[in-house]
């Protein structure tokens, strides 16, 4: 992988040095610009922002969204209520939604963390409940007949046996929390990121433009990686389940 | 056959378990058992052995609390089930071991759900490894135990609650056959050591003639027990000895006779 990023990296670097296009500038300019922007006090502040309200957005889908998708897989009549609205929202244009939530919750942070969440949260209830439907009934009756309650049932089978789903889902959410928090910023553009790429587009600064991209494209990828090597960690059991 | 060996014979009458006229009809209307009486008595392993569709697996669901009857009643030491309780631990026939807890928490999960302290369990725990002989796998998972093991972490669960009954539910069916003989043996052991009484569900006329003081002998549709057979065979000898004891066999070919009709 490693390779053909480096070769990618060739290619844009020489399309860049013959400056065929304005859009598109060298990369070693690029960087140049990342280090000196990434460290400024906007820049600093847009990323804080936008930290803060990925996290809270992708807590809240996580907090919510789990519950909900093991109550779902536990009770048919809560299935048949929620399921087709959850796979509605899954693959619903929510970036459509965005512009309501802007009229309800003004143009601040709590717009951009509630797109976030609204991003994240369907799939997380979506593999919650695929984990839960698939635990062996043994293992339930097991906990049965050694005396579990209901919250015991839940805290020590339920979720576990569910969480190489739960994973899975935590991840695959996360990755759609990054779209929906810049999503959200770019759609309210007063805040965070948001402004700072208003601001860059607006005045052709493409160089600023790709290094705060490049810097969302790191990220991004990193959440994913490494919520990846935590899911494999859980992977282990995944397989000898049944 | 209804004289006893050994020394269960005194409390032969007393009785452990009892079902009383127990029907269970499935959603669906499907009938698995019709008007069961059955008494097991106490200290001894009882076999419930038939074909497959004869309820028994049903039967000992609902002794284990995890099935409501129908209809009828089951007591245990005369007091009725009305859902799982401490008297009764359950060895399961795909072992239901938790796949991300070792071997250690595994055995102790139902201390843990009894609320027992974490110290007290683990040791409780670590005898109980030792005695089904995994001393030294108490820190494995499932995943890296054979199959022949990770039944014996069932059972050690189920010895760890200390429960008087013990319910086992085709234990031995998803293990291979030398390691299911090795457990046959073990379990002779077992039921000796230990004052308890086991219900231990088969289809396997070999294996309820080899390990039980008596065999319920049920019958598919409708649901009954034909008969109630205690093979007369002496404990004192070696395990090899008794499969070549001709108590041993004549009661298992006579359990076939009898067996063979209901075979498609």
């Amino acid at each position: 992988m490693m390779t053909s990023l480096i070769i990618w990296a060739i290619i844009w670097e020489l399309i860049g040095q013959f400056e065929l296009s304005i859009l598109l500038p060298p990369l070693s300019d690029i960087i140049v610009r990342m280090v000196e922007v990434i460290p400024t006090a906007t820049f600093m502040k847009a990323a804080w922002i936008t930290a803060k309200c990925f996290l809270v957005g992708t807590g809240l889908a996580i907090a919510a969204g789990i519950p909900l998708g093991i109550l779902m897989g536990r009770s048919v009549l809560a299935d048949r209520m929620l399921l087709p609205w959850v796979n509605m929202f899954l693959s619903a244009p929510l970036t459509a939604l965005v512009p309501i939530l802007m009229t309800l919750f003004g143009f601040g942070v709590k717009t951009i963390i509630l797109t976030t969440m609204l991003f994240a949260i369907w799939i997380i209830v979506l593999d919650a409940r695929a984990g839960v439907m698939n635990i062996t009934p043994s293992l339930v009756e097991m906990a049965q007949s050694f005396g579990a309650n209901r919250w015991q049932s839940f805290t020590k089978i339920y979720i576990w046996a569910a969480l190489p789903e739960i994973l899975a889902g935590i991840r695959l959410g996360c990755i759609r929390s990054v779209k929906g928090v810049i999503i959200g910023q770019l759609l309210v553009s007063i805040v965070g990121f948001g402004r700072l790429f208003e601001l860059y587009s607006s005045n052709f600064l493409m160089e600023h433009m790709w290094a705060l991209l490049l810097f969302l494209f790191f990220f991004a990828f990193l959440i994913a990686e490494g919520l990846g090597m935590i899911e494999r960690k859980f992977e282990y059991y995944a397989a000898a389940r049944n | 056959m209804s004289s006893n060996t050994g020394s269960n014979s005194n409390s032969a009458a007393e009785v452990a378990v009892s079902v009383e006229n127990v029907t269970k009809i499935y959603p669906g209307g499907v009938e698995a058992l019709n008007n069961m009486t059955l008494d097991f008595p106490k200290g001894e392993l009882t076999s419930l052995l038939g074909p497959s569709g004869c309820g028994k697996t049903t039967l000992l669901k609902i002794i284990a609390g995890l099935l409501p009857a129908t209809s009828g009643a089951v007591k245990v030491n005369g007091k009725p089930v009305t859902g799982p309780g401490r008297e009764r631990a359950f060895v399961f026939q795909d072992f239901a071991l938790m796949p991300w807890a070792t071997v250690i928490r595994n055995v102790a999960f139902g201390l843990e759900l009894q609320g027992v302290a974490k110290s007290a369990r683990m040791a409780i725990a670590e005898k109980q490894i030792a005695d089904v002989g995994l001393k030294g796998f108490e820190n494995r998972f499932p995943h890296e135990l054979s199959g022949g093991m990770r039944q014996r972490v069932g059972l050690a669960r189920a010895l760890a609650v200390d429960a008087e009954v013990l319910l086992m539910d085709e234990p031995f069916s998803a293990v291979d056959e030398q390691t299911r003989r090795k457990f046959q043996e073990d379990l002779l052991g077992v039921v000796q050591n230990q004052q308890k009484t086991f219900l231990f569900v088969t289809h396997s006329i070999e294996e309820a003639v080899y390990v039980s003081q008596s065999i319920a002998l049920l019958l598919p549709r409708p649901s009954r027990v034909s008969e109630i057979i205690r093979p007369d065979i002496r404990r004192d000898i070696s395990p090899d000895a008794i499969r070549r004891d001709p108590v041993y066999l004549d009661t298992v070919e006579r359990i076939w006779k009898g067996l063979r009709t209901y075979v498609e």
